[in-house]
C-alpha cells in the first residue's frame, strides 16, 4: 500500500493532537511545524509505527529567521520510509536567546554527527547529546558562522576595495 | 628520420681552458639543485588534476628534471600547494612544510592556494603565505600545465641563483620567525 500525506498527516494528528502547529506540501513533500517538545516522540512514532516505517533519518539541519521574533532558530527534521519510499519533513523553531531541544540520538544513532553539525553552525543546544562539540570548524572558532549576524566572507582581508563589489 | 639532439642544461658562466672548466660553488651546485628538484604535490582540488596532466607523458615535467615525485616531505626540495586549502587544513600544511629540509622551496599553484580565490569566506585560508612562505605563485583557476611548468622554471631560475649562505642569512630568519618558525 502506497502512503498518501493524508494518511500520514492523520496519523501524526492522532497520536500528537495538539502539537502540530502548520502544514505545508512543497513539491508534494509533508511538510510539518511542530512544537519543539515533541521531537524526539514524533521521530520515535513514525519510525516504530507499523504503517509508517520511516526508519531512515536523511537529515538534521538547521535555519535561522532572524526576523521570526522568539522562534528565530529552527531545526528540521527529514524522515524516509524506505519501504513505501515515502518522505516526512518536520520543523521546530527555537527562540534565539535560548535554542535549547532534546537530543534524537536515543531514536537515530545518525543523528549523533548531524547534530553535532547543527551546533556548529547554529550554536542550537541539543540537550542529552552525548558529544556536543565542534565537527566542521576550526575548534577556536568563536562563533557559530552561519547565523546571519556574521558576514558570509572572510573578515581578515584588507586588500578589497567595496566599490567593486557595489557596496 | 630526423636526427633528434638530446637538450643538455649548459653550463654556467666561468672559465674554460684544454682539459679544464672552473667556475663558482654556487653556480655548480644551483645547475644540479636545479634541475633536479624533487616535488612534493600537496593537492586538494582541481588544480591537482592539472597537476596530473603536468606530471604526464604529454606535458611531462620530467623534461625539466622533476619526474621524481617525493612523496615524504623529508626528501623533497619543492612543496607544490595545488588547491583550496580550509582553515582546519592550514595547521598540517605548515606541519608538511616543517617536516621539509632545508633548503625548500614552496609554489602556490592556482588563485585558491594564492589567494583564497573565490571562497572568500570564513572557512578558507585566504592564501597559504598566511601560515608559511612562498616562493611562487602560479595563477589562473585552475591554471593550465603550461602555467604550472612556467612556475616551475621559474622555481628553478631561483634554486640556480641561490646564495648558499642565504638560508643562514638574518634575513632569512626574520621571514621564518614571521611565520612562528625558528
Amino acid at each position: 500500500m502506497a502512503l498518501t500525506n493524508e494518511f500520514v498527516l492523520e496519523k501524526i494528528r492522532t497520536r500528537f493532537p495538539e502539537a502540530v502547529l502548520q502544514v505545508d506540501e512543497p513539491h508534494g513533500l509533508l511538510t510539518l511545524e511542530v512544537t519543539p517538545e515533541i521531537n524526539v516522540e514524533l521521530l520515535q512514532f513514525v519510525k516504530e509505527d507499523k504503517d509508517l516505517q520511516m526508519a531512515f533519518l536523511t537529515d538534521i539541519c538547521g535555519i535561522h529567521y532572524p526576523d521570526q521574533v522568539n522562534r528565530e532558530l529552527g531545526v528540521i527534521y527529514h524522515v524516509h520510509s524506505l519501504i513505501h519510499n515515502h518522505r516526512l519533513r518536520f520543523k521546530c523553531f527555537l527562540p534565539a536567546q535560548d535554542p535549547k531541544i532534546r537530543t534524537a540520538v536515543g531514536v537515530f544513532a545518525g543523528a549523533n554527527w548531524m547534530e553535532r553539525e547543527t551546533f556548529d553552525f547554529f550554536g542550537i543546544q541539543f540537550a542529552g547529546h552525548p558529544n556536543l562539540i565542534r565537527i566542521l570548524n576550526m575548534e577556536d572558532m568563536t562563533y557559530h558562522p552561519l547565523l546571519k549576524q556574521y558576514p558570509l566572507e572572510d573578515p581578515t582581508r584588507e586588500d578589497k576595495n567595496d566599490t567593486y563589489f557595489g557596496r | 628520420m630526423s636526427e633528434v639532439k638530446p637538450n643538455i642544461v649548459a653550463a654556467p658562466e666561468g672559465i674554460a681552458g684544454e682539459g679544464f672548466f672552473a667556475t663558482t660553488l654556487d653556480k655548480a651546485v644551483g645547475l644540479a639543485r636545479a634541475n633536479s628538484i624533487w616535488p612534493l604535490p600537496f593537492a586538494t582540488s582541481c588544480c591537482g588534476i592539472e597537476f596530473m596532466a603536468t606530471m604526464a607523458s604529454h606535458y611531462d615535467l620530467a623534461r625539466f628534471g622533476s619526474e621524481r615525485l617525493s612523496f615524504s616531505p623529508r626528501q623533497a626540495d619543492l612543496l607544490m600547494v595545488m588547491g583550496t586549502i580550509a582553515k582546519k587544513m592550514g595547521p598540517i600544511l605548515k606541519q608538511v612544510y616543517l617536516q621539509m629540509a632545508e633548503p625548500r622551496w614552496v609554489i602556490a599553484v592556482g588563485a585558491c592556494a594564492s589567494s583564497g580565490g573565490i571562497f572568500d569566506t570564513y572557512s578558507v585560508l585566504q592564501g597559504i603565505d598566511r601560515v608559511i612562505p612562498v616562493d611562487v605563485y602560479v595563477p589562473g583557476c585552475p591554471p593550465r600545465p603550461e602555467q604550472i611548468i612556467d612556475g616551475i622554471t621559474k622555481i628553478q631560475e631561483l634554486v640556480k641563483n641561490e646564495s648558499l649562505r642565504r638560508r643562514n642569512s638574518d634575513e632569512y630568519k626574520q621571514l621564518l620567525a614571521s611565520y612562528g618558525i625558528e
